[in-house]
């Protein structure tokens, strides 16, 4: 049993699933990388699930590999989806989780502490309609297609580069005031939260 | 943060007393711009960026201080579709995410399938799908290899390769009816069994295609310009490539000589013999050479999966699972009922999740199923080989030229498609 493990169980492909509480996150991942014998040196994957059944938790999911032992270990984490979603990132351990982060943190509005650049990756960072993969969202997006393209025609070129590019470009004298205001406080904007159901 | 030194002796504006055309230098260092940044946009709509992504590139001078991709304008949320389809229904889907290989694709989605549904498929249909993970292999490759050279400036081996890829898309075409949607397997087989003289044809291909790949292999790899372009230029060291999670030929390009078919295999892929070639340096140029010896090797899996081609069904025996025939579904009121409850129903799963990695030509697909026991999986999800390669395009490009950017871009090996899914 890993330390700090919750519970362990085996999943239909065969792959131990161990499950994590999200305050030993990252005492548990620094165990499995570094441990000798354990030696998790590779992220597969960093993904969430969310069920039908609304009672379910939702899961973020990693998928360690230790290439040098050729071995599989999948962690997963519970979070109660009526509470603030969040985990501690592991970018540390692995830079791998970068944009994996990013992904599940666009789709599933999960917020990962301590991610060196954590915003929207598919999805464009003005983006209001909520996180896609989320069982709430509708298949065919939260706006209808006419507010869609209006959204999408009255969109600011300037909102097509984040700020930090903004401040490289010395374009901050041509932005409008309120993108302005957000760059002077050093801001990245805040993602509006999905209107409720 | 190391600054290049640019010379050329290009220019001959005259003869010296010997008659020797002088060769001046055009320019001895690159020009001082006072320590202020350019921001350049490449992209979304640009040649070199093999798609739509958009790169947002932080210059000093000609020198690469920091680049940031953007993502996510071919996003078509294929996963969240998923949830809303049958297994079978999703196949299609695969088709369009890594659209330079979409028959691996269909093979990856329908062993995650399997594997969550515990089905055992058949012997002949393994071997089929083999060669399906094969020719996928090298028509990615090629379009890798075209597309590259053409970056870097070299016209001829893009067309080789595209000739060598059309084959290939005549044989897909002749086994599905489609070249670039195939979506040849279903849940427990495959859509159709392969045609009269597809082996034929197939055994032909392996035969002329290493000619193909010597006379790429002998205009590139000791070409001045081509290694000049390539060497050290955007090198990963071992311990980089597996902190950054690359996969497939960007790892193995940096030493670390992990191939799925090898370590964890899938489809009988230990009792093929093939060798999987590891680079040194983690450069652009080594990943060249790990692209072109796979599509050897791959050349050389297919020989042998041609030879063992056995006979037999290519679907499971199982009512539940495989569409009866259309003869069969409008004579026998058995058959008819299976086939009703399959179109309308669906193949159930029982509850569970499953994950299977396997080597596409881009890296290593995961394609990771949660089912609750409905007839449509509760999350679908897509290891992007390419997505995560990609990621590691701003630590690569760091400290290079601009021109060494686009290099190292291409040798991502990236599709759209995949990486915004």
């Amino acid at each position: 049993m890993i330390p700090g493990a919750l519970r362990e169980a085996v999943a239909r492909d065969g792959e131990t699933i161990v499950y994590v509480p999200r305050e030993r996150l990252l005492d548990v991942m620094t165990w499995l990388k570094e441990t000798p014998g354990q030696e998790f040196d590779y992220l597969v994957d960093v993904t969430a699930v969310e069920y039908r059944d609304r009672e379910r938790p939702l899961e973020v999911v990693y998928f360690l590999r230790s290439l040098k032992r050729r071995a599989d270990i999948r962690v997963k984490l519970e979070l109660d989806p009526s509470e603030e979603l969040w985990v501690d990132s592991v970018w540390e351990l692995w830079h791998g989780a970068d944009w994996l982060e990013r992904e599940v943190f666009d789709m599933f509005g999960v917020t990962f502490r301590g991610h060196p650049d954590l915003r929207r990756i598919l999805m464009w960072e003005t983006y209001a309609e909520g996180y896609p993969l989320r069982k709430s969202f509708p298949l065919r997006g939260r706006f209808s297609r006419a507010e869609q393209v209006r959204q999408a025609l009255n969109a600011n070129p300037e909102a097509h580069y984040s700020l930090e590019e903004l401040s490289i470009a010395d374009a901050a004298g041509d932005l409008p005031d309120e993108m302005r205001d957000r760059l002077r406080r050093g801001e990245r904007g805040v993602i509006p939260e999905p209107p409720s159901p | 943060m190391s600054k290049r030194t640019v010379e050329m002796a290009l220019a001959t504006p005259g003869v010296d007393a010997e008659g020797r055309p002088t060769r001046v230098p055009l320019a001895t260092q690159e020009p001082d711009l006072g320590g202020e940044h350019l921001l350049v946009n490449i992209g979304p709509q640009h040649p070199a960026t093999h798609g739509v992504l958009r790169l947002v590139v932080e210059l000093d001078g000609e020198t690469v201080v920091r680049c940031i991709p953007h993502v996510g304008y071919l996003h078509s949320g294929f996963e969240k579709l998923g949830e809303y389809r049958h297994y079978n229904q999703i196949i299609p889907l695969t088709d369009r995410t890594d659209y330079l290989s979409p028959m691996a694709n269909n093979v990856g989605f329908a062993l995650a399938a399997e594997k969550l549904m515990g089905i055992d498929i058949t012997p002949r249909c393994t071997v089929l799908r083999v060669i399906a993970c094969e020719m996928s292999r090298i028509i990615s490759h090629m379009v890798w290899l075209g597309t590259t050279s053409i970056d870097l400036g070299a016209f001829t081996p893009f067309l080789w390769a595209f000739q060598e890829r059309e084959r290939i898309y005549d044989l897909q075409e002749m086994w599905t009816g489609a070249r670039l949607t195939t979506s040849v397997t279903r849940v427990g087989g495959l859509m159709a069994d392969i045609p009269d003289r597809f082996v034929e044809k197939l055994r032909e291909f392996t035969q002329t295609f290493p000619k193909t790949l010597g006379e790429i292999d002998r205009v590139l790899t000791r070409n001045a310009v081509w290694v000049g372009r390539t060497q050290n230029v955007g090198a990963l060291t071992a311990a980089e490539a597996t902190n950054y999670s690359l996969s497939g030929p960007m790892l193995r390009a940096s030493g670390v000589g992990y191939d799925v078919r090898k370590d964890k295999p899938y489809l009988g892929y230990e009792t093929y013999d093939f060798d999987v070639p590891v680079g040194e340096h983690g450069d652009v140029y080594d990943r060249y050479l790990v692209r072109l010896e796979e599509c050897y090797q791959s050349n050389r899996i297919l020989q042998q999966a041609v030879d063992r081609l056995p006979d037999g069904p290519i679907n499971v025996d199982d009512p539940r699972v495989i569409l009866p025939s259309k003869t069969r579904a409008m004579s026998d009121m058995e058959a008819m009922i299976f086939h009703f409850k399959q179109v309308m129903e669906g193949v159930k799963a029982p509850v569970g999740e499953a994950y299977i990695g396997i080597e596409n030509p881009k890296g290593e697909l995961g394609n990771y199923l949660v089912s609750d026991g409905t007839a449509k999986p509760v999350r679908w999800r897509i290891r992007p080989p390419s997505f995560i390669n990609l990621s590691a395009l701003p630590k690569m490009a760091e400290g290079h030229l601009l021109s060494d950017l686009i290099a190292i871009n291409a040798s991502v090996d990236i599709v759209m498609g995949e990486v915004d899914r």
